[in-house]
């Protein structure tokens, strides 16, 4: 089974979510990850801000219903490595991320599952989130494919690092399918490892 | 040039470069628990796939387990049901668990070490982002999502892209009263939060040498919040000689050759290093947060910065974490008022800390305000406390002495902040809601700071009280 499919862009309307270091615990807090499904975890998204905000948080807000693209600012992610926070995001609708930066494993986990993050200048994202809550409707689109981004203002490069463009162009981001492919070169390597074998 | 301890375990694991960049990765050890494996082993099944190697995988339950009564069936049926789960996932494929009955249940990053599983020179994963902890003893050490248990699970590889190793040197000696804890945040105060992305950490210098392997594992434990997915420190004597005769340690003839390898897979002393980073060890005090990151730091009895004093870009994030903490700029932390204590955690819940702690509450009583709760790592670590009577110490002294587990650090189970309660932590995240609660507030810093603060029921300088 390959279980992934190319992902060549992503279109739709955008949220933008401000603010720097938003970790995972606020994306989604540790209480609601005591289930052994990811099954209706966009539901609790954001759930503590959102609470705190009432009502005045951007996932609540009418204007950015039904968005595709979450435009975040700088370190988005960091924390925990609960995949629980892409998939709670995944399952409120979301199919791509764009921002300043990203933390590694919270990209790692986007990749693994088809989740594009592209990156872009700090000058160029203020210029998007300012574009996007000035005009909520339009429709923005993250071509992977070319690396660019196309919102009302025009058409800007955005950064998607070559291994995990590669994955997403290529629909190679389920890692399982290609891993298996080393067949008994994983064994080989195991064989070399003194630890393995008991030294 | 020579080769860094990351670069050397690299190679040794690398089954191939794959086509998109990134290396196949053999992983020696993988470590399990019960929140972030269950969706990987549905998805195994479904893909109708098998453990690879299961005598490579090791499980405990310590997110969701309650530190009151461990009693079965657990008293939330959502822990219950998922703990079940885990118990059916190892059973079906193999997998060790060290589970309630076997008495080595405890935090996943403190059962590896103590077990000896944890080793010089493998690669290691986890889905939990404190796996860094492992990499105190010369091993490179990360944490994964599910989509990568997954893969570990049918393969026993890891897609990983090489990271850059930066050095950072602690040199000189730690003043009193300032431990691993007050070294790892003052290095991620210095760096920042992100200043870690792309890198692996490499801590050396006089000042970590000199440290113990537990004290290693506290600075380790903390790198991702750092930005830096994996940190570890060379393995030496001190290394070998806290895993001599652990029972999963080699013994007899096959320990000298062990030893053998391990030295060899230490950074060369001329490596090639990214980045190089150098703090004098007297530089650093008793660290305590201030905000809601755990870059936001300063020495206890430092003034807070005042927002309009930082650089434009942190001046947001500062003022944001100062409200939200309900503290002001210009003042120091020294003698705020707290609401509750937690000692443990994969960061520091293990029996050196609970030494500290105890030595601190040998001086006197939890003030009458506060809930203060001791936590042991592992039940390794509780036997280990009963045998040298801290229990006693800490329960005359007005702590609650609980069941092993990872508590208050994230509130998966019972354990909880009410409110806007303020919780002096020895836990390593200080985000909003962490506690679990919403609106509550912790203040990280070393586990005989949080001792000293439920005593006197306000942050303390833990200098004056020893």
């Amino acid at each position: 089974m390959s279980g992934s499919e190319p992902r060549l862009r992503v279109e739709g309307r955008a949220c933008v979510l401000r603010g720097d270091d938003i970790d995972t615990d606020r994306i989604i807090p540790a209480r609601f990850m005591r289930v052994v499904t990811f099954d209706g975890l966009g539901e609790h998204l954001f759930e503590d801000d959102r609470s705190q905000a009432k009502g005045d948080h951007p996932i609540d807000d009418e204007r950015f219903a039904g968005a595709e693209i979450l435009i975040v600012g700088r370190n988005f992610g960091c924390g925990s490595s609960r995949e629980h926070a892409p998939q709670a995001l995944m399952r409120r609708g979301f199919h791509a991320f764009v921002g300043a930066s990203f933390a590694e494993i919270f990209f790692g986990n986007c990749v693994s599952l088809g989740l594009p993050c592209a990156t872009l200048s700090e000058a160029a994202l203020a210029e998007v989130m300012d574009s996007v809550e000035l005009e909520p409707t339009q429709e923005i689109v993250l071509d992977v494919a070319s690396r660019t981004l196309t919102h009302r203002g025009g058409t800007i490069p955005v950064e998607i690092p070559d291994g995990a463009h590669t994955q997403l162009v290529e629909g190679t981001w389920n890692a399982t399918a290609v891993l298996l492919e080393a067949g008994e070169a994983i064994d080989a390597t195991a064989a070399r490892l003194p630890y393995v074998q008991g030294f | 040039m020579g080769k860094s301890l990351l670069d050397k375990v690299w190679d040794a694991h690398s089954v191939r470069e794959l086509p998109s960049g990134p290396t196949q990765l053999f992983i020696g050890l993988h470590l399990i628990h019960e929140v972030t494996s269950p969706q990987a082993f549905a998805s195994i099944r479904d893909m109708g796939a098998a453990v690879r190697f299961p005598a490579r995988t090791f499980a405990t339950v310590d997110h969701i387990i309650p530190t009151d009564s461990q009693a079965r069936p657990l008293s939330d049926p959502l822990a219950e049901a998922i703990l079940v789960e885990l118990e059916k996932n190892c059973a079906e494929h193999d997998i060790t668990f060290f589970d309630l009955p076997s008495r080595k249940q405890g935090i996943v990053h403190v059962v590896g070490p103590e077990l000896g599983l944890t080793q010089p020179g493998m690669t290691i994963a986890c889905g939990d982002s404190h796996t860094s902890t492992h990499g105190a003893f010369g091993s490179v050490a990360f944490g994964i999502g599910t989509s990568q248990v997954r893969d570990v699970l049918a393969t026993q590889c890891l897609a990983m892209a090489r990271p850059g190793v930066r050095r950072i040197e602690v040199n000189g000696k730690l003043g009193g009263g300032v431990y691993a804890k007050d070294v790892i945040l003052d290095i991620i105060r210095r760096l920042g939060v992100k200043g870690g992305i792309g890198f692996a950490y490499e801590y050396a210098g006089s000042a970590i040498e000199a440290m113990s392997l537990e004290e290693r594992m506290t600075v380790c434990n903390m790198s991702i919040e750092g930005g830096a997915r994996a940190g570890y420190v060379n393995p030496d004597d001190t290394t070998f000689e806290y895993l001599r005769g652990r029972e999963y340690a080699p013994s007899g003839e096959a320990w000298e050759r062990a030893v053998t390898w391990w030295r060899g897979i230490a950074s060369d002393s001329d490596a090639e290093y990214a980045d190089r980073v150098e703090i004098p060890a007297e530089s650093i005090a008793p660290t305590v947060t201030w905000g809601i990151n755990p870059g936001q730091s300063a020495g206890v009895d430092e003034p807070l910065p005042r927002v309009d004093d930082l650089p434009i870009d942190e001046r947001a994030s500062a003022d944001e974490a100062l409200r939200f903490m309900g503290l002001h700029g210009g003042e120091p932390l020294l003698g705020t008022r707290i609401d509750v204590a937690f000692i443990g955690s994969c960061t520091n819940g293990r029996i050196s800390d609970l030494r500290e702690a105890a030595r601190v509450a040998r001086t006197g009583r939890v003030a009458s305000h506060v809930r203060a709760l001791v936590v042991p790592g592992s039940h390794e670590v509780a036997r280990q406390a009963e045998a040298e009577g801290l229990p006693e110490v800490f329960r005359e002294a007005g702590f609650q002495w609980r069941e092993p587990g990872c508590s208050m650090c994230l509130a998966m189970n019972p354990d909880k902040l009410a409110g806007r309660e303020l919780c002096a932590s020895s836990s390593n995240r200080n985000f909003k809601g962490r506690q679990g609660s919403p609106t509550g507030r912790t203040l990280l810093m070393s586990p005989a700071m949080v001792a000293a603060a439920a005593v006197k029921g306000e942050v303390s300088d833990v200098r004056e009280v020893l």
